[in-house]
Parts: C-alpha cells; structure tokens; sequence
C-alpha cells in the first residue's frame, strides 16, 4: 500500500522552480532513498510534504486519502515527522523538554517524572541508547541529538518518518546504529523517507530509490535491481568516475617535515601527541581517522593558525615553528580549510574579493601600492572560467553559491598562489558528485606540478583513491603507513586505535 | 542592621520585578533596551491617576496598563515591522523620558511649587510572619507589591521551568525555525512575552512612584531599568539568578544611601551616588563569559520563509 503519494507537485522560489512535476509514491514498511546532488530538490519535495513549505500545484494523498498540507501541523496529524538535517532542538533545554516542546497532550504543566519515563521507554524500545532524559541538549554527542530528534518524531505518532541526510555528522560505526534502529523501526510497520547523496547508504540499506536531477524526478527502481554505475548516471546525466586516477611519479625533495609534533585542542587537551612525518614534493599523503582524532589540530598547527607546545615544523628545509600565518603563505603554503563557510570565505563579499583575499599583497592583483580593479576583474574572470564557477557572474556573493562553487572559489585561490604545499581538510565534505569529481581532479593536478599535498579526510574511499601512502591517525598519534591497496578492515581496525606493525615513517 | 537589610529589600524589589519580566522577554529572543522609558511610563501614570483619583489601587492598574501598551509598541515594531530592536529600545527610552516630563509639568508644575503628592501604598505587616526577629521586619513588613513580587518570582520560576509554555518562550529565543517546525506560533509567543515584561516593567514603576515614593520626577527611574538589564545577566536569564543579582544591586544601593547618611564616612556624595553604576559594569563583565543561557535568537526578527 501506498502511505504516501505527491503527485505533479511544483516549486518556484521567485522564478527558480525547485521542484517540476514531480510524483513520490512511498510504500508502507520501507526504507525508501530520495538520492540526488545538492540542489537537485530533494529537501524542497521533502518540505512541502512536512509543510515547511507551500507548493504551488500538485496533490498529496496519505493512506490514499488526498490532504492539504499547509503547515508542520498538518503534517504532524497526519502522522508525517521530519528529522532535518541541521537539528531542530533547544540546546539550552533538556531532553525530555525538547521532545515535548509544542504537544498538546504533554498539558500546560508538566510533570517531568512521568515524560522523563516515557521518553526513556520510547529509547529501549529502538534501541537509541538516550540513557539521560533530564540531561541537556548542549552536553550530547550529535549522534545522540539526532537519536532524540527521531524520539520527538516519534512521540507525536508519526508513522511516516523523513530524515533529511541523517549520517551527515555520524561516524561509521553510528551510521550503522542508526540503520540498525532504522530497519527495527520499519520492521515495526514505519515507513521511511531518506534523504542523501551516499550511493553507499542506499545500496546497502534501503528498499527502494528515487532518483531526482534538476528538480525533477529521473526515476524510481528497487534498489536490488541496480547497481552505483547506473544511480551515479541518473544522478548526474552522464557516467562518472571516482576511481583511482594516481599514477607513479617522481618525488621531489621532503617539502614538510613534522618532528614529534605536539598540540592543544581548544579544550585545552594534547590532541596531537607526538606525530612525525614527511611530505614530499609530487606526492598526495592522505590522513585518514575518524573526524576528532587530532587530523585538524595537525592540520592548523602546520598552516599556523594554532600554537605548537613542543615539536617541530620544516617547510622547505626551514623551521616554521615561529614564523606567523602571512610568512608561511608567502613561503608557500596554501590550505583549503575544513569549515568553507567559516574559515575559507568571507559569505557577504563577493566571488572576486574573496579571490583577492590573503593574496592582496600579490602583484597580479596590484598595480604600484594599490589594488586595481582591473586587474582583479581580469584575473578573476579567467579563474571563474578555469575553474568552472557558477554562476560566472564575479560580482556574485560567496554565501549565495551552493557549497561546491564556494569550494571552487577557494581552490581558485589557494592554486593560483602556485603553492609548494597544499593541505587540504576535508575538501569534499558535503558536495555532490560533479564538484567532488573536480576537486580531487584539481588536487592530482596539484600532485603533477610537484605539489606536495597533505590529504585529511574521514572519507575512507577519498584517501584510498587519492594518496600515494596513508597514515592512519587514532587519538593524536599514528598507528601506522599503508598503501591504497591494503584491505579495508585493516585500515579499519588501525582507525580504532589498532597499531599496525611497522611505526611512521 | 535591620534597618539596613530591609532598605536592601525595598530597593532591590523594582529592579527585581522589571529584571523578572526581562528574564521572559529576553528568553524569548527580545532585546528590548527600552526598559527604563517603559518603567518612566508606568511611574507616571500610576502616580497620574493615583494623585487624580486618590486611589492607588486604580494607580497601580493605570501603571501596569502603561507598561504593557508602551511595550506593544516594540512588540509591534520589533516582531511585525522587524525593526532593529537596539533602535526601537533607545526610542522608547527617549519617549518615554521626554513625554513623562512634558505631561508632569503641564499637569503639575503649575499648582504646586515642588512635589505634588499622590495616595501611596502603605506597609502591611504580615500577621505573625512580621513579628520573627529581623526576618519578619526585613521581609514580611513591606507594601502589597513587594508580596506580590515574591509572588512573582515563584511564578515565573515555575512558568520558565515546568510548563509548556516555558519551553515555547525559550524554544522561540534560541531556535525559532525549530519552533515554527513543531507548529509553534513564534509571532504570538513573542509578542506575549513582550507585553508581560512590559506589564513587570509598568509595575516596577508603580512601586517607584506610588509605592517606594509617592511623587513623581523627571527622570526618576535614574538607571533603573539599565541596572535591571544587567541584573538579568548577573541572574544567567534565571528566576531565582535574578532574585539574587537584584538583592545585590539593592545592598549597594542601600550602601550607598546608608554613606550618605553617615556621619562617621565623609566622602564626596557624587562618588558615593555612583557605587550601584560600578558595581553593574564589574558584575557584566564577571558573569560574562557565561552565556549559555542567552537565547540565541536574541534581537533578530522571524522571518518565516
């Protein structure tokens, strides 16, 4: 049976139409995967079933049985909940608060013992492991917060449930607690609408596909009937291809050498505890770990923006351990930055004043002591172009682009500076197909000019098929080198804090 | 000493009642600077219709009245019109500071050469509390408002702690698109919000003027409501934080009264006047750091898309 139905819905946010005759049909008892790039319309389709948003035409039936759903409300008493992608939760409130926020039944006063015990219960049941309803939002581990999030869903009779890219923030191993809830909860007559652009989460968990591109709907199959080839062609409209492009090549020189490095983490802990290593002209070393391991702080200590305790930094045979941010990037460095929206651009300026920005003492862009604006123009323009940002229009705010032409506008930056040593954190975090395709074909590009390039990444296969070697970090320290055709579970147990024979190099 | 500690209580209890309000409306993602215009409004028109009709019960509703319409006023331009509330805060100071003075000397300079006086409420000891040694004369020997500020208190400890609608005016303050997702009304809780703190800002100024005093003058809340917004900081946006930050802002106030008196401390009286002032910019910037319980959403407009 059909649980949910939209049929020709349609979009427009001013002329853009987000969302073009799309029809959805969920069945009851599925994990039903809504796979598309960013953009493609997926959240918007989703809103309008949640009532976030109006749409403009269109019908939606639930059990078969045509509603007009014209807010949360509506969608709620009809059984619909929606776990968004950046949480909706009170971090200054406690658990059990925020799953009760706005329901009626829970009355005006609330008796806490009673709504701590059912949210407890409603826990064991799914196995969501939110062992402390009284505690606050702010004090939990986001896999935690999403887990809540389900609860407050679920607490309001929602039998349709839609998680909006739910393992953007999880962990592997909470990634597969999560399905692990996911398919008890279907088990138990839910239905389930995911949002995502991993072809791995869908081919692995889910039921059923719907494929959209450009806001609308390519198609719908079952997912034992295909294969990533052909999800990976419906998604993007042509074939794509993440393989291992590395071939052997000569390596320079060490370019940075990191000796039995020592850093702080915000918090004031040791989160890198003695690391050393070399990277070499022409080669990309990939770091792999999961996220909080001590890959940033390593990361920021070597671009200068966090204070070494004790240990060394050669770049280019130098010690860079006192010089300031501006020296190391005149010396050579450049860095894509883990966080684009907060470290790499400044959102309210345009896409041209964020490519001026840290080479505004450079002479492409000045003439004499002053900056020329044609020059910036001119440079900018043929920048926009190589680097295939869209739209092309210079003038255009960084915070108005979608986060794969902000990564471009970065990497436009940081190449043009024709570094000697390129870090990049996490530079696909979060983009779709097409934009990751083209920055790491931009890194190996990198990697060809005899760049030597520092890769980290919590995405396993993004290491696997872009480093010459790999170091796998684990609490602050390195477990051990390997290559990209070591077995999976290997590198996964090292991951876990497992010491491979044989120390870094 | 008892002397003294009471003098504390009488002073703290205006910043208490408007800082109570504050917590409410703060919490719910308002920054409404305006408190010390609003409090103006109310310690006129308490005293207005007090010192008209004679009664200060009438008095105290013309006060809180006041407060509250004033504050709809920065409900409207805030929350409907989206106006930078910063800006419409400084108008209703300057409103509420220059009309105030405007309409007291048209009404009262002319009749009576300085100070008219208005009907005030009167100490009512409570029976048996008032009579235990210093506490009873410290606390339970005050005027009708001072009772209902502790009143007061409990409830809006109780209101932000263990009701729905706690969670929806903190929900609104820190995360409204969350709000709004669960079929929260943001508008209507905000603007609820806004004219309840209005009405404990009107209160506060009844109990200036017809309560603590019984005259009206120009600018009589001297920095009041200022303090009050400093003693929501100092409470970390609490009931019972208030409560305490209010009681020490009333000990200097009350130190600073009981120097002035002195004759054994001789110090310029103008140093001494600003002890409370002092004590606010030192109290800021100690609690500081601890912003936790700041809403979020704090001074920023909805705008539901």
């Amino acid at each position: 049976m059909n649980v949910v139905e939209m049929r020709g819905i349609y979009k427009y946010f001013g002329n853009f139409c987000a969302n073009r005759n799309v029809d959805f049909t969920l069945r009851e008892g599925e994990i039903h995967a809504l796979l598309g790039e960013n953009g493609a319309g997926k959240s918007t389709l989703m809103n309008c079933l949640y009532g976030m948003y109006n749409s403009a035409q269109g019908q939606i039936f639930i059990n078969g049985k045509e509603v007009s759903i014209t807010s949360p409300n509506d969608a709620i008493e009809n059984g619909i909940g929606m776990v968004h992608q950046h949480f909706m939760l009170i971090p200054q409130l406690s658990v059990t608060k925020n799953v009760f926020m706005g329901m009626k039944e829970a009355g005006l006063v609330y008796n806490m013992k009673e709504l701590d015990q059912r949210v407890k219960d409603m826990s064991t049941k799914f196995g969501f492991n939110v062992d402390d309803p009284t505690a606050y939002i702010w004090q939990l581990p986001v896999g935690v917060q999403q887990k809540v999030e389900i609860i407050k869903v679920l607490m309001r009779n929602a039998k349709i449930l839609i998680l909006d890219e739910p393992t953007a923030v999880l962990t592997p191993q909470e990634v597969k607690e999560l399905f692990k809830s996911l398919k008890l909860l279907v088990s138990q007559g839910y239905s389930i609408i995911l949002i995502t652009h991993h072809m791995s989460e869908v081919l692995d968990y889910c039921d059923r596909v719907t494929v959209m591109r450009l806001g609308e709907v390519i198609g719908s199959v079952d997912v034992k009937d295909t294969n990533e080839d052909q999800l990976a062609n419906m998604m993007v409209g042509r074939d794509i291809d993440l393989d291992r492009k590395i071939v052997p090549q000569p390596q320079g020189d060490p370019m940075i050498e990191v000796k039995d490095l020592r850093v702080k983490n915000d918090k004031g802990l040791e989160a890198v505890k003695g690391v050393s290593f070399k990277v070499h002209a022409g080669e990309i070393v990939g770091i792999a770990g999961v996220d909080g391991n001590g890959q940033l702080e390593l990361a920021e200590a070597i671009v200068g923006g966090r204070k070494i305790v004790s240990g060394d930094v050669l770049f280019n045979g130098e010690s860079v351990v006192n010089k300031d941010i501006r020296y190391r990037l005149n010396a050579g460095m450049a860095h894509i930055p883990d966080d684009r929206q907060k470290k790499g651009l400044v959102m309210q300026m345009s896409i041209k004043e964020n490519m001026v920005l840290s080479n505004e003492q450079s002479d492409t862009y000045k003439t004499g002591k002053f900056l020329d604006n044609k020059k910036i123009n001119a440079k900018a323009k043929e920048l926009v172009d190589e680097f295939d940002v869209r739209p092309t229009d210079i003038d255009y705010k960084a915070g108005s682009l979608s986060g794969g032409n902000q990564q471009k506008v970065i990497l436009a930056r940081e190449v043009d500076r024709h570094p000697k040593m390129m870090i990049a954190i996490q530079p696909t975090r979060g983009l779709d197909i097409g934009a990751i395709e083209f920055v790491r074909s931009k890194l190996i590009e990198e990697r060809g000019r005899q760049t030597a390039v520092m890769l980290i990444s919590t995405d396993l296969d993004e290491i696997l098929s872009l480093s010459d070697r790999i170091l796998v970090m684990h609490g602050g320290e390195f477990m051990g080198e390997v290559t990209y055709d070591v077995p999976i579970d290997k590198i996964g147990l090292m991951m876990a804090g497992q010491r491979a024979e044989g120390g870094a190099e | 000493m008892v002397y003294f500690l009471t003098s504390v209580v009488r002073m703290a209890v205006p910043l208490m009642i408007a800082a109570l309000g504050l917590v409410v409306s703060e919490r719910a993602g308002l920054m409404n600077i305006g408190v010390e215009g609003i409090m103006l409004f109310g310690c006129f028109f308490s005293f207005f219709v007090s010192y008209n009709t004679g009664s200060t019960w009438l008095g105290l509703l013309a006060g809180c009245a006041a407060g509250i319409i004033s504050s709809f006023i920065f409900a409207c331009a805030s929350i409907t019109f989206k106006a930078s509330q910063i800006v419409v805060g400084c108008a209703m100071n300057m409103l509420g500071s220059g009309l105030t003075a405007v309409m007291f000397r048209k009404y009262f300079m002319e009749n009576s050469v300085n100070g008219a006086l208005a009907n005030s409420f009167q100490a009512i000891p409570i029976p048996v509390l008032s009579k235990i040694p210093v506490i009873g004369d410290v606390f339970f020997n005050h005027n009708i408002i001072v009772y209902f500020c502790y009143f007061l208190i409990f409830a809006v400890w109780f209101v932000m702690n263990r009701t729905s609608i706690g969670v929806k005016i903190i929900a609104c303050g820190e995360h409204p698109k969350a709000a709004d997702s669960l079929g929260i009304n943001v508008f209507v809780v905000r603007y609820l919000a806004t004219l309840f703190s209005g009405f404990m800002m009107g209160l506060a100024g009844t109990y200036l003027a017809i309560a603590q005093s019984n005259t009206f003058q120009v600018d009589m809340t001297g920095g009041k409501g200022y303090i009050a917004m400093a003693v929501v900081v100092l409470g970390q946006w609490k009931a019972l934080g208030v409560v305490f930050g209010s009681l020490i802002f009333g000990a200097a106030n009350a130190l600073q009264m009981a120097i002035q008196n002195s004759t054994v401390i001789n110090i310029q009286y103008n140093l001494i006047l600003a002890i409370p002032y002092v004590i606010t910019v030192l109290a800021v910037i100690v609690s500081g750091r601890k912003r936790i319980f700041d809403a979020s959403a704090k001074g920023t407009p909805y705008i539901k898309s």
